[in-house]
């Protein structure tokens, strides 16, 4: 290609940037290659959006991950039983196949302290510790029949976001991403936003696995840049980034010319996008378009740093979805209430049930709620039997892993409202009825984004894989 | 598997068909058409050859017909009253069978049940050998290594060696010519950055033009092949198959202070070219050897680089199990190429690794067991030796002074109460459990008497209990320990550095392993030996320990896969891609090889030259193929459009770390010390709070921060962010390729990391150092980032933007001292920050962050 040639190439560019927008240059590279100018598939956005294997519910989800398990005693699995056998240790055969992580099975059992009340039309059984929640009870779906296998955090959250204890599967976002691609041109496609401390899981729960890692999802900051390395270095003003986006893209092109590699025009792509992101993502951690009425729904003006984190979280996840982007992960640490349960418990909750029931409402008089699936929980629950790591101090006492039975939430695109889904037994030691393992949670989830979740795979190591590895059923009581 | 019957179009019809079915069935099914592919495909994975649930067996006649321990489940004549159709047609799950995947069809269990109706007529000869096993046998990667002919080309002249003709018959059988040979430029970064992973200096680039001698790239060869960076530059890939890292990777990822022990053996290990077959066996046996080295112990840090959980809690036997399943994954993938992860739970779908054969391999690594040694570097021993008399009296004074030894013992009595009488006391119990998730070998270290451990042991429990002294301390008990645990830090702080590494030894005892059925530790099934899977050779051990004689097979002559594999993945690093491009699967879904007798002629080449990786290399660099330009040939674009032919180079975008060498390179900010501690080059605020331990980065000062990027800290659960934007693996398995993507967030990091800016501030101030008017300065920065000169058009191009630079802040000396901290003497700001700008875009360019 001769200079004059590239003038003319470079100058089509720019008409299709107007015409197609920030995707121009993916639609000039098909007219590349149709002149045989550019490898055939060079160039492809891997993020472009695609469709999924049948007409979804859902095309957003907003996972609200709480990290280290939360109580389901003490917010939505009624025990009276507890009462009765509170103080006392369970018979031999109650706890024979329970894995526990810090007690023994010997372990006296500890009766909830708080109320549960009938919320909404639904009349659903919630803990009075989540009058917020309960304001919503008609939208969502409480599956109190979860289960999962593992009673360690890393593992269970491993298992709870790629299917597998082991590391380097994919995560349920990254599956997402590899699926659906991205609706947003200037913001990631998977965007996580964490709150509270740090989780167990880490990065692992959000990484791409052996999938390409465009698929991965990139935290979105609560302090300095929103996104690693968004703002300028100090003394770099946007017209001086500008500049030199400018000589690097033009730069760039010419060694495109001189080589002929494709890869070079993805690279400029990444640039322009990368300066779009600039432009954009301050803007979207700008709140000064909300009014103070959404505000103050949310929960903004706490003096409790955790509770205006999470405030802020949810927010953000709503603009997120506004813009298109396609999977937040919420990772608010941590629900690991081996002690103090009750002195830390309640506050907790009342930091996350405001700013969560606002979210609810919030999507729904937007008219996103049909469209964004909201799912809420942790990777286990908890025991009914009590540990005590100092004896000498009541109020120290907490719960244990417990993997056999717990409860999660979902709400929104393609699930049912107002409705209570699986039973425990008098303790909720074991599912009684309806079980939904971590797996069917997963094969559900991609249901209702469009997917049959034994097709949605990925070849790797000379196997397909899948999010559900070899299992998971879709549970259709919990569909619309 | 399809059923030879046309299939009901409806309900009612097939309702129909299953009662016809049953009737007239004698005539219709057919055993080795209709059952038999049934049993195959959805039974045998735990009712067949080498697995047999509740002792039922499928794929033999006889022990079908007898059934399992639970008696008989083929009733013939009577498939009513067969077990067999009441577990496959029950819709209660974990009765249903099989109990993963979808249920039979309804054709699947018509068939089954009209098959029983009519006798369950077995014929004899109707098992096949399973489908594929013949040819699984016959895969190309299971036959010996043959060494090929060189094949004959039609134009001699231009090969440069025995690749160049392996690749050029290709070519010619195709019809295609080979690509130019790339100017001397771009082939000598090329060398350098393929062999030493640093830029060339723009004096040895004009060294190399000017060297009109035969063996001027030859000896450039050479040179970079006796560099010490030589071995910094080729550990990036054994570090990621080996998933190297600096922390355990779990929950809290505590840190591993020492694992740069055993990073330092590899780097030193390959400046030497140590050969291969003893890179492998002290890797995975060096404690085995004869009179082991102190160095040949800490090669087997290889097996201590996985994952480890040390969350309270974990059962000891599980964790076991993890680690030892992710040494069989990780060696089965690094030098057998070979998947065997999906063995642990069934047998191999499409690879011949049999379950009870996965557990064979286990078997020869169930005998190792974890052991941290001192590892001193040179020069360490004398002056810690010195010192020791003289610490250990002050430290017995420091602990008697504040009466610890009387605490410590009564805190060891109350933790083996606990042991023994657990649920007494839940505090103790806790303290206890803490304890057994962080250290290894854990009641041991309290049980035995205090002679039977070894020094280093004895502090570890003393320091855990200073730092743990119990509930049962009061305030002034904790004081004197805290007081004691003061002291004695400021007291080691001034022994003389001892380096540890982390090992393996084989456990005394003989240990027995059993295959864990469905891959569930707690199902324990057939007892097996060590030994290999039935389409490799055998195993003969030959009275020597399993392991050993395990790493001596993988490098013997008759071994197929070991030396393939191993010039694969070299081919990778100098052309982008394999020669089998799923390098990490030499099994029956892998690709095949583009160039089948080149990768076998190199294997041979490699066992031959004494498992030499530098002679294959020096082969590599110094071909034909290798040097061709990378320019994209369009007239090839469809007939290859991957490149398979290698009718031109690749360009390849670097690697993370590679990435970050060339900005310090170019900077001079480049710290080049080779080996030693992990380092913390300044990160964001943040990334750290991510994890859940929330460890603080305290950044290196100093030179430190200006270090390689394979010397950065690998912190599992929050690692460095510029690694990890630019691909590197996660360190959690093993990974024999790196991806090379395009992201917004490389841009930004490149764009606007702090790391990166300063590189940029230093590359201006270096140029205008070294060169004074600015026709040569822009000749000079273009070439310390790009090895080449600026084309005019490129300089037009850039004086513009410096001129636009210029006009941006020339009145604002605020963000001129911003841009441009550093300015030479006699040199004015403003230059110098319009030149920051410049040095900024060099650095985001494609070409700076690729070989091309």
């Amino acid at each position: 290609m001769d200079w004059h040639q590239f003038v003319g190439l470079h100058n089509r560019r720019e008409f299709l940037r107007g015409v197609a927008g920030g995707f121009g240059l993916f639609a000039l590279f098909d007219l590349l290659a149709r002149d045989g100018l550019a490898a055939p598939g060079a160039g492809v956005n891997p993020l472009a959006p695609k469709a999924p294997h049948f007409a979804p519910k859902a095309k957003h989800v907003i996972y609200m991950f709480m990290e280290g398990g939360p109580s389901q005693y003490e917010l939505f699995d009624p025990k009276p039983a507890l009462e009765r056998y509170d103080g006392e240790s369970l018979p031999e055969e109650l706890t024979r196949d329970l894995k526990l992580a810090f007690i023994k099975p010997t372990a006296k059992v500890m009766a909830s302290r708080y109320k549960f009340r009938k919320y909404g039309q639904s009349g659903m059984e919630l803990s009075e510790l989540l009058p917020h929640l309960g304001s919503v009870a008609d939208e969502i779906t409480l599956i109190r029949s979860m289960h999962t296998d593992a009673f360690n955090h890393h593992p269970g959250q491993l298992l709870l976001f790629t299917g597998s204890i082991q590391f380097g599967r994919p995560t349920l976002g990254a599956w997402v991403m590899y699926g659906l691609g991205s609706e947003s041109e200037n913001l990631p496609g998977f965007v996580v936003l964490p709150s509270g401390k740090g989780t167990s899981g880490g990065t692992t729960n959000f990484s791409s696995g052996f999938l390409p890692s465009h698929y991965q999802g990139t935290i979105l900051r609560a302090q300095g840049d929103p996104i690693l390395y968004l703002s300028n270095p100090e003394g770099v003003s946007r017209d001086n980034q500008k500049l030199t986006l400018e000589l690097v893209n033009d730069l760039n092109r010419l060694r495109q010319a001189e080589t002929g590699d494709m890869e070079i025009a993805s690279r400029i792509a990444s640039y322009e996008l990368a300066f779009r992101m600039q432009m954009e993502a301050p803007d979207l951690v700008d709140f000064s378009d909300e009014s103070p009425e959404t505000l103050e729904m949310y929960g903004f003006n706490s003096d409790n740093k955790h509770r205006r984190e999470y405030a802020r979280n949810c927010l953000l996840a709503r603009r997120m979805v506004e813009r298109g982007v396609r999977f937040v992960l919420m990772m608010d640490a941590s629900w690991d209430d081996h002690t103090e349960l009750n002195k830390k418990l309640p506050g907790r909750v009342h930091d996350i049930d405001q700013p969560t029931a606002a979210l609810i409402k919030d999507l729904k008089q937007r008219g996103l709620l049909d469209e964004t699936l909201v799912i809420w929980g942790g990777e286990f629950g908890r025991t009914p039997m009590v540990e005590i790591r100092n004896p000498r101090d009541a109020s120290n006492a907490g719960r244990d892993h417990h993997p056999g039975a717990y409860s999660m939430w979902m709400a929104g695109g393609g699930i049912r409202g107002g409705y209570v889904h699986g039973e425990t037994d008098e303790l909720c030691l074991k599912v009684v009825k309806d079980p939904v393992h971590v797996h069917d949670l997963n094969a559900t989830i991609l249901h209702c984004l469009g997917f049959d979740h034994t097709r949605l795979t990925y070849r790797h190591m000379g196997r397909d894989f899948r999010l559900t590895d070899v299992h998971g059923n879709v549970i259709e009581a919990l569909l619309a | 598997m399809r059923s030879a019957k046309p299939h009901p179009p409806h309900r009612l019809g097939l309702l129909a068909g299953l009662l016809a079915l049953a009737a007239a069935a004698p005539a219709q099914v057919d055993f080795p058409r209709d059952i038999e592919p049934v049993l195959h495909q959805r039974c045998y994975m735990c009712h067949g050859a080498s697995v047999q649930m509740n002792g039922l067996r499928l794929d033999r006649k006889k022990e079908a017909l007898e059934g399992g321990l639970a008696g008989p489940v083929i009733v013939p004549g009577n498939s009513a009253a067969s077990r067999l159709v009441e577990r496959i047609v029950s819709t209660k799950p974990g009765h249903r069978m099989p109990p993963s995947g979808a249920p039979l069809t309804p054709e699947q269990i018509a068939a089954i049940r009209a098959w029983i109706d009519a006798g369950a007529e077995w014929p004899e000869t109707a098992v096949r050998a399973t489908p594929s096993e013949e040819q699984r046998r016959m895969h190309w990667s299971f036959q010996p290594v043959r060494r090929p002919q060189v094949p004959p080309v039609k134009n001699p002249a231009w090969p440069r060696n025995a690749i160049d003709r392996f690749i050029l018959a290709r070519l010619e059988a195709e019809g295609v010519s080979p690509s130019p040979e790339a100017d001397p430029v771009t082939l000598l970064r090329r060398l350098y950055l393929d062999l030493i992973g640093l830029p060339p200096a723009p004096e040895e680039v004009d060294a190399f033009l000017a060297d009109q001698r035969p063996n001027a790239w030859r000896e450039r060869v050479e040179r970079l092949l006796r560099s010490p960076h030589y071995g910094e530059r080729q550990a990036l890939g054994w570090l990621d198959a080996a998933r190297y890292a600096d922390s355990d990777g779990y929950e809290r990822d505590p840190q591993r202070p020492w694992a740069w022990r055993w990073r330092d053996w590899v780097i030193r290990a390959l400046n030497e070219d140590m050969p291969f077959d003893r890179f492998t066996i002290e890797q995975l046996a060096g404690d085995l050897l004869p009179g082991a080295t102190i160095e040949q112990r800490v090669a087997t840090g290889f097996l201590r680089n996985g994952v480890k959980n040390r969350e309270a809690g974990v059962h000891n036997d599980e964790k076991r199990f993890e680690e030892v399943v992710d040494r069989v994954n990780t060696v089965s993938t690094v030098w057998l190429g070979l998947t065997a992860g999906c063995a642990q739970c069934h047998n191999h779908k499409y690879d011949p690794i049999s379950q009870k054969e996965y557990y064979q391999l286990y078997a020869v690594f169930n005998g190792a067991v974890e052991r941290d040694v001192p590892a001193p570097l040179a020069g360490q021993i004398g002056p810690y030796q010195r010192a020791l008399p003289a610490y250990r009296a002050e430290r017995e004074r420091i602990l008697r002074d504040n009466g610890i030894p009387e605490l410590f013992a009564a805190w060891k009595q109350k933790m083996l109460e606990a042991m023994e009488k657990p649920g007494v006391r839940t505090d103790w119990d806790f303290q206890l459990t803490e304890w057994r998730a962080a250290k290894d070998r854990s009641d041991w270290k309290l049980r035995s008497p205090e002679s039977e451990l070894t020094e280093y042991e004895r502090e570890e429990v003393l320091e855990w209990f200073l730092a743990n002294p119990g509930p049962d301390a009061t305030e002034e008990q904790k004081q004197r320990v805290q007081a004691a645990r003061k002291a004695l830090q400021e007291l080691k702080a001034k022994l003389p550095p001892l380096a540890r590494a982390y090992t393996m030894i084989e456990q005394g005892e003989p240990v027995i392993t059993r295959i864990a059925l469905r891959g569930d530790w707690r199902s324990p099934g057939l007892e097996v030996r060590p030994g290999t899977p039935e389409v490799l050779p055998p195993l003969r051990l030959n009275g020597k320990p399993a392991r050993l004689a395990f790493a001596e097979w993988l490098v013997s002559a008759e071994n197929p896969l070991t030396a393939r594999v191993q010039v694969n993945r070299i081919w990778q690093e100098f052309f982008g891609r394999g020669l089998v491009r799923t390098v990490d699967d030499f099994g029956t879904q892998g690709e095949k090889p583009s160039h089948p007798e080149l990768l076998d002629w190199l294997a041979a080449e490699f066992v031959e030259s004494g498992w030499s990786r530098k002679h294959i290399i020096r082969l590599i660099v110094d071909s034909a193929t290798y040097r061709q330009a990378s320019r994209w040939r369009p007239e090839l674009a469809e007939r290859d459009p991957d490149n398979r032919w290698l009718a031109r180079q690749n360009r390849i975008r670097l690697p993370a770390e590679l990435i970050r060498d060339q900005a310090l390179a170019a900077s001079g900010l480049l710290y080049p010390k080779i080996g030693g501690e992990s380092v913390r080059p300044p990160q964001p605020e943040g990334v750290g709070e991510l994890m859940y331990a929330q460890k603080p980065w305290v950044a290196d000062e100093g030179p430190e921060r200006y270090r390689r990027g394979l010397y950065i800290f690998f912190q599992r659960t929050a690692p460095y962010p510029m690694l990890i934007n630019f691909d590197a693996p996660a360190r959690l398995v093993a990974a024999v390729e790196r991806r090379r993507s395009n992201t917004p967030l490389q841009a930004l990091n490149l764009l606007n990391d702090q790391a990166f800016f300063e590189a940029a501030q230093a590359l201006a101030a270096r140029v205008a150092e070294e060169a004074r008017n600015p026709e040569e300065r822009l000749e000079r920065i273009f070439r310390l980032c790009l090895g080449r000169k600026p084309t005019a058009f490129e300089a037009e191009r850039i004086r513009e933007f410096l001129e636009k630079q210029r006009a941006l802040v020339a009145r604002d000396a605020a963000t001129q001292a911003k841009l441009a901290p550093f300015v030479p003497e006699g040199e004015e700001r403003l230059e110098l920050a319009a030149w920051t700008g410049l040095a900024r875009a060099l650095m985001n360019l494609d070409e700076f962050v690729t070989r091309e």
